[in-house]
């Protein structure tokens, strides 16, 4: 997919890839843990995005709030019943930690959709420590609050006796598929509609096909806008869904 | 579709031309520092989301909560308060008709007494003035009557007298007497 350039159009050249890489914001030297690079940046105007939203606009504190402020108490009411709803009330005290989950994935990818900039949240290695980070928490806290009754999750109470070990092999694979299935959807999501709108940017080079190219990449784009969102909310909802799992195991 | 991915560095995920090979999302020489700086911003937004953020919009959520519960229950109050205000002005209505027909009743009925008392003592004069007049009217008659008597006696006298006889003046008043006691029965 790296370069595929054809004999007879050699103005087609397809990089759909290319938006993916990480380099240094300063220089060109090799990129070491604390360099910065444009994931740097981006996490940094994620951070800012956050800030300025839910500190800056809440500021004024007011009773009848104005329209940054009533976002930020959208945003607040939305994660905070989720979690109530779907975790339990017994998993508010988890709401900061989701809320930050939330709030960076939603910025980090809405920040991805403007033209040329760097989506963090497309590369694995910030959505599998994001799931790696939930899978640790729901299994340490699973253990922590209900002890060896946790285990009762994998061994399903209301099946046949007969069923039950097979039905514990497949709880614990699918247990332990969830990490990967929680990162991979996320970054695969992001990656490819960025991927699929720059091929498509690509045939724009072509004077007859462009005007198509131009309306698919609008297509897409607006396509871009409703993934940015719901797979943000996926990947909280489904933190809840895992947590519910671990304050109450039982089936 | 190259997949070279572990321990390479840098170079072999870009090509010479300056585009991917593979995919960067594989090129684990650029893990590290993504973990780094993903950390760094989840503290960073973890730290100011549970110190500041999230602490202030829920104060503004509870007080404008609780600014709705005030305001609601002061219009409760408000509200009964309208209507005991209601309840006093037709009450104080309702008072005052009651009050305005009392007077009215008492008015008449002292007029009427009045009334009836002018009227008793209107009554009484003219009885007494009938019963004075009655008497002068039984005087005047009583006088006549004498004044009849005397004039009777007088010409039966006088017609004695001319006829030649001698007039015996209790004989003729006794004549008269029972001749005109005899016309009045």
């Amino acid at each position: 997919m790296a370069t595929e350039t054809t004999g007879e159009e050699s103005s087609l050249v397809f990089h759909p890839m290319d938006q993916f890489i990480v380099e240094p914001l300063f220089g060109n030297g090799p990129v070491s843990w604390y360099t910065p690079t444009n994931v740097t940046l981006w996490m940094a105007l994620a951070v800012i995005g956050v800030i300025l939203l839910l500190v800056l606009g809440t500021s004024r504190r007011a009773i009848v709030p104005n329209r940054t402020q009533s976002i930020a108490e959208l945003a607040y009411g939305f994660v905070y019943k989720m979690v109530e709803d779907v975790a339990g009330k017994d998993a508010v005290g988890f709401f900061p930690y989701i809320m930050t989950l939330f709030m960076f994935i939603v910025f980090a990818n809405f920040l991805g959709l403007v033209p040329t900039a760097f989506t963090t949240t497309s590369h694995f290695a910030v959505t599998v420590l994001l799931a790696l980070a939930v899978f640790l928490t729901v299994t340490i806290v699973g253990f922590v609050k209900n002890g060896t009754k946790f285990l009762g999750l994998f061994w399903v109470e209301s099946a046949p006796l007969l069923l039950r070990p097979i039905l514990a092999v497949i709880e614990i694979i699918s247990y332990f598929v969830r990490p990967v299935s929680h990162s991979i959807r996320l970054a695969g999501n992001l990656m490819a509609g960025h991927a699929v709108i720059k091929v498509f940017a690509g045939f724009a080079a072509i004077a007859l096909v462009s005007p198509l190219s131009v309306l698919a990449i609008t297509a897409m784009y607006g396509l871009e806008v409703l993934v940015a969102f719901i797979q943000a909310y996926v990947f909280t909802i489904l933190t809840c869904v895992y947590l519910k799992d671990a304050l109450h195991p039982s089936h | 579709m190259a997949t070279e991915t572990t321990g390479q560095t840098a170079s072999t995920c870009v090509g010479a031309d300056g585009s991917a090979i593979g995919m960067p999302q594989l090129c684990f020489d650029w893990w590290p520092n993504q973990i780094f700086w993903l950390v760094l911003t989840l503290v960073v937004i973890y730290v100011v989301l549970s110190r500041v953020a999230l602490p202030r919009i829920s104060a503004v959520l509870a007080e404008r909560a609780g600014t709705i519960t005030n305001d609601i229950a002061a219009a409760e109050e408000l509200k009964q308060k309208a209507k005991e205000a209601e309840e006093a002005y037709q009450k104080a209505l309702a008072d005052a008709r009651a009050e305005a027909q009392r007077i009215a009743a008492e008015t008449k009925a002292g007029i009427q007494a009045e009334l009836d008392a002018e009227m008793e003592k209107a009554d009484a004069e003219i009885a007494a003035r009938t019963a004075e007049s009655e008497k002068a009217i039984a005087e005047i008659q009583a006088s006549a009557m004498d004044s009849v008597k005397d004039v009777a006696k007088d010409v039966a006298k006088d017609i004695v007298g001319a006829m030649g006889g001698e007039a015996d003046g209790r004989t003729v008043t006794a004549a008269v007497n029972a001749r005109l006691k005899g016309q009045a029965s």
